[in-house]
């Protein structure tokens, strides 16, 4: 039983880790960089959301708000920090992106100070029964919630118009620029879609612990980022492997008593034996060189 | 070689680093130094041996090191734990120094190429992933093992060397660190590494060992963060795994790029003046205030790195840099002065 409960809470947690690891993943295929501000940005939502609840008090509400305020920040980052340095050295890039990190979390500790804000009015109390097996509405919602964002995002790559131009851009963007296709229009869209989808993790992870600071980020970022290099970073489907598979992982590191204290090196040792034995990720392809 | 030819240019920052130790050296010998300046000192030496010595890395080789921070973490535990099991029988002298160092440094560097390995064989910003993780991963396990073994969360109690002269034996092995970095920066492997950065693909086409160089660069890297690491538990009576997180090798990181990466002069510059404003703003800005360093480290990175980068400023920079302004104003100076000249000569001639 305790291994069914501990596959369930990993799926959920995953489902989680793998939102966020869409995110970093779309990024990384259509702009070729790391976004390391990716889960400070999930941090600020929490903070447009704890607003929102303290103005208007229902919890979608706080979700709408937060969705948007990371939309226009993901936007406005991507357009004043990244934007310039398109087609410089990728480390500047990289540096870039890690101080926009930096930046959104001491901003966020000034503005709202470091004592953790609760959002209790996310919280989703009560649980059911499935024979012996506890199941937290919580964990249920996030299932449901994965599984929408992940066919929603699937469907809108493959039929849309601009999902199909966002797959023609991250395969090769100077072709589909000749193919007419507004790339800097198509980078800013992948960005406020990571943001969204950013949103949508951070109410998630909110639901579940609903203290919210100005690392509320970090961690889960750091380690959403790991399932997307472990899915393979690029791919799509990869991101939602990756993510799961390190829920998983987690969940059932958490629930060995003798490895629960080592869960985080447990969770990035898998990235080094991942990086070891197939370096381009799980479902990542390896692309060649070309000069 | 005569002392005429002797290129002097090449050593001035051996002569600064030296200078400055021999003249505190001598002044708290004499005991007119007070504790203050001594362990600033301490701070200084430190933090220019992590800046040297990640400026190899993110400078020269052109890849990207999250978790200098853990190197050092690796050094100061392992030293630390060394120095602390052989204090009763040696003391906290510099022979107990010495062999702490030898462990600290060597198991750093040990990690190095543990880390380096998986990373460095690939292409792409996987380094910087990786040592991310090792950062977190090292003050996690180190924070969880038993406390016999590390101290646990109340941090592992270590030999505090003589105040007066830990920071003697710092500037040494900043000497040691910039004459390592100097001397293979400017040898054939050096400009192997540097063509690396400049373009792998040409690198590896000329028949240079990518990979061997990238993990050369980079245990070297993380040898001399486990030499800082032991200085620093050498100069701390607890070493807290706190300390080490990600902020600090972000910090190191601004220390780097403020510099100019690239120049290991620069990155000296940067870390004693870092590490001195730390020192100022830290009695200054307390509470939720201290963030405001932080935020200004974040605006510094990112303006820098864009100003620096971003091809869309070109021209501006060609046009406002230090070199052109400067060689401006000279220029400016020179005709006025020649005009100048040129005035009296008249004045004189009527």
């Amino acid at each position: 039983m305790n291994f069914i409960a501990a596959i369930i809470n990993g799926l959920s947690s995953g489902g989680t880790y793998a939102i966020i690891a869409l995110g970093y993943t779309m990024v990384y295929g259509i702009a070729k960089m790391l976004n390391f501000a990716h889960g400070d940005i999930i941090m600020m939502g929490g903070y447009a959301m704890y607003i929102a609840l303290s103005l208007a008090g229902h919890p979608i509400l706080a979700l709408v708000a937060g969705i948007v305020f990371c939309v226009l920040l993901g936007v406005a980052i991507e357009r004043y920090a990244y934007k310039p340095l398109r087609g410089a050295a990728p480390l500047a890039v990289l540096i870039t992106a890690i101080g926009m990190s930096y930046l959104l979390q001491s901003l966020a500790q000034i503005i709202f100070g470091s004592a953790p804000k609760m959002l209790v009015k996310l919280q989703v109390p009560g649980f059911f029964m499935i024979g012996s097996l506890r199941v937290d509405y919580s964990t249920l919602i996030t299932l449901i919630v994965t599984v929408v964002v992940m066919t929603a995002l699937t469907v809108f790559i493959k039929k849309s118009k601009p999902g199909r131009a966002m797959v023609a851009v991250s395969e090769d963007r100077d072709a589909a620029l000749l193919m007419g296709i507004n790339t800097n229009a198509i980078i800013a869209i992948t960005f406020a879609i990571g943001s969204a989808l950013a949103a949508v993790a951070g109410y998630l992870m909110l639901m579940k612990a609903p203290s919210l600071s100005n690392t509320l980020g970090a961690m889960p970022g750091i380690k959403a980022f790991t399932a997307a290099v472990i899915g393979g970073i690029g791919s799509i489907p990869g991101a939602m492997v990756g993510g799961i598979l390190l829920g998983v992982v987690e969940s059932f590191s958490y629930s060995i008593p003798a490895l629960a204290p080592f869960t985080e090196a447990v969770e990035f040792s898998i990235l080094i034996v991942v990086l070891l034995v197939k370096p381009s990720g799980i479902l990542g392809k390896m692309r060649r060189e070309k000069v | 070689m005569s002392l005429k030819n002797f290129n002097w240019k090449k050593y001035t920052n051996y002569l600064v680093v030296g200078g400055v130790m021999l003249i505190f050296g001598l002044l708290s010998l004499v005991g007119v130094s007070d504790a203050s300046i001594t362990s600033l000192l301490e701070r200084i030496s430190i933090a220019a041996i992590l800046a040297v010595s990640l400026s190899m890395v993110v400078g020269f080789l052109g890849e990207l090191s999250l978790g200098h921070a853990g190197f050092m973490c690796v050094g100061a535990y392992l030293g630390g734990k060394v120095a602390a099991l052989l204090e009763p029988s040696l003391g906290n002298g510099p022979l107990n120094f010495f062999i702490a160092l030898l462990v600290g440094s060597l198991a750093a560097a040990l990690f190095g190429v543990i880390v380096g390995l998986p990373a460095l064989r690939l292409r792409g910003d996987y380094l910087a992933i990786v040592t991310l993780a090792f950062g977190e991963i090292v003050r996690s396990v180190v924070m969880n093992l038993p406390a016999k073994l590390f101290g646990g969360t109340l941090g592992l109690s270590t030999p505090r060397m003589d105040k007066k002269y830990l920071f003697i034996m710092g500037f040494l092995l900043l000497l040691a660190c910039l004459a390592v970095t100097q001397n293979l920066i400017k040898s054939k492997h050096g400009r192997a590494i540097i063509s690396i950065r400049d373009n792998e693909i040409a690198a590896r086409a000329t028949g240079i060992d990518v990979t061997k160089y990238k993990l050369f660069v980079f245990t070297i890297s993380s040898f001399f963060a486990g030499v800082a690491g032991v200085l620093y538990s050498f100069s701390m009576y607890t070493v807290q795994s706190a300390n080490f997180d990600y902020n600090y090798s972000i910090e190191i990181l601004v220390m780097v790029v403020l510099g100019g990466m690239g120049s290991i002069n620069g990155s000296l510059i940067a870390a004693a003046l870092i590490t001195f404003l730390n020192i100022q703003l830290q009695t200054m800005l307390t509470g939720d205030l201290a963030v405001l360093q932080n935020l200004f480290y974040a605006v510094i990175l990112i303006l820098i790195v864009i100003y620096r980068n971003a091809p869309g400023l070109k021209g501006f920079r060609e046009k406002y840099n230090m070199r052109t302004i400067s060689e401006k104003l000279f220029k400016k100076k020179k005709t006025v002065v020649e005009n100048a000249d040129a005035g009296e000569e008249e004045a004189t001639n009527e």
